[in-house]
């Protein structure tokens, strides 16, 4: 089973991407599933890091509460724009984090940027500690907590 | 005024808004003052030309604009990314 | 736009709203780049526009094809998907660039170099050692 499909996610993802693309028909099933067994294949041959997913059960909640976040944080920063740009302290927030996992690193930058009003700057794999910029910066100790007791404990407990 | 007047009126308005949007993009892409601004509004007219294509596409009835709006997306990362490399390094290919 | 006759009342006014909230958030964005004075300000600008500015446009070309084919048309989730994934990368390494140049220069209030930060506790305990000898 691992040999013939060894991504199993990423295969059903291209499927389901090619059948979007193209019209459903048992034909373009069969093709697809062709396509995409073969560049999970391919994909295989390069030897990326496999990830390894301990609880998916969470990812629905964790997909529910990043999109409500960045609803919420895009109301903020349309709030920010409109009031002007004198009315808001921007800054740098640096945040010890205990993820270690490269997957969920990703996907947690990957939330962090995709909501307006905090970008991930950098990441030290050494101390683990990450900076962000955050633009409507009222207490650093807040964001801190946002980011650990939201996000980083729900990875954590999905990835490791 | 019909729903189908509301709906023309309103998609002729968010398509006015979007190229206000590149307008102001393309403003900021000229004064800089640093590459990454510009670079950054490359990128951001790219997305909003992308919805643009897609509001045309509701306007028209036409499912050949998807294909078109995809296209922008795909290409408008690949140059993005490949500028914003450039921008750190100097280079393109290390 | 004579297909819009076609459509449902309910349907005209929700594709209506839904692209109107679209474009209205991807010009804030736009003025958001206009009005902040520094990059790492700027760079939280076209995240409006990129997140629910294009999810809400995606949202409303779903119900208005769905509603006009009367069956369910969803490959533009795909726009929205890619668009989700991509631009958080594109602006992680414009800012990581932004950060790499700005350190060069020696300008901006950007935090150091991690291991220019580690070195400089390094030589402070070595310091610190040597004097206790």
């Amino acid at each position: 089973m691992s040999r013939v499909l060894p991504y199993p996610v990423l295969t059903a993802a291209l499927l389901l991407m090619w059948l979007l693309l193209t019209s459903f028909s048992p034909g373009q099933l069969l093709l697809g599933a062709i396509v995409a067994v073969a560049a999970s294949r391919a994909m295989a041959a390069l030897q990326p890091a496999k990830p390894r997913l301990r609880r998916w059960q969470l990812i629905p909640w964790l997909v529910g509460i990043v999109l409500l976040d960045i609803l919420r944080s895009n109301i903020a920063v349309v709030g920010v724009i409109l009031r002007g740009p004198r009315d808001h302290s921007a800054g740098f927030v640096a945040i010890p984090l205990d993820l270690r996992d490269e997957t969920g690193l990703a996907v947690l930058a990957c939330i962090v940027t995709s909501t307006p009003g905090t970008a991930w700057i950098e990441h030290d794999p050494g101390s683990g500690v990450l900076h962000i910029h955050v633009l409507d910066l009222v207490n650093e100790e807040d964001w801190v907590a946002l980011i650990k007791n939201r996000y980083e404990r729900l990875l954590m407990e999905i990835f490791e | 005024m019909t729903a189908a007047d509301v709906l023309l009126w309103s998609v002729t308005i968010a398509q006015t808004m979007l190229v206000v949007a590149m307008g102001c993009y393309t403003y900021r892409l000229i004064r800089g003052p640093r590459a990454q601004d510009r670079v950054l509004c490359l990128d951001a007219i790219y997305v909003c030309a992308m919805l643009l294509v897609l509001t045309v596409g509701i306007r028209t009835g036409s499912q050949i604009y998807f294909e078109a709006a995809l296209i922008i997306a795909v290409l408008g990362f690949v140059s993005s990314v490949a500028l914003a490399k450039f921008l750190m390094r100097g280079e393109v290919i290390e | 736009m004579t297909h819009a006759a076609d459509l449902p009342g309910w349907a005209a006014l929700l594709t209506a709203a839904l692209v109107l909230v679209g474009a209205a958030l991807a010009l804030a964005g736009a003025i958001g780049t206009l009005r902040f004075r520094t990059f790492f300000e700027r760079v939280h600008a076209p995240t409006l526009g990129t997140s629910w500015g294009t999810g809400s446009i995606v949202l409303a070309s779903i119900i208005c094809f769905s509603v006009l084919g009367s069956r369910p048309v969803v490959h533009e989730i795909l726009i929205g998907v890619f668009i989700t994934v991509t631009t958080p990368v594109t602006l992680m390494l414009l800012a990581r660039a932004a950060l790499y140049r700005d350190r060069a220069e020696g300008s901006g209030n950007v935090p150091a170099h991690p291991a220019r930060r580690a070195g400089a506790l390094k030589a402070e305990q070595d310091r610190a050692v040597d004097g206790g000898r």
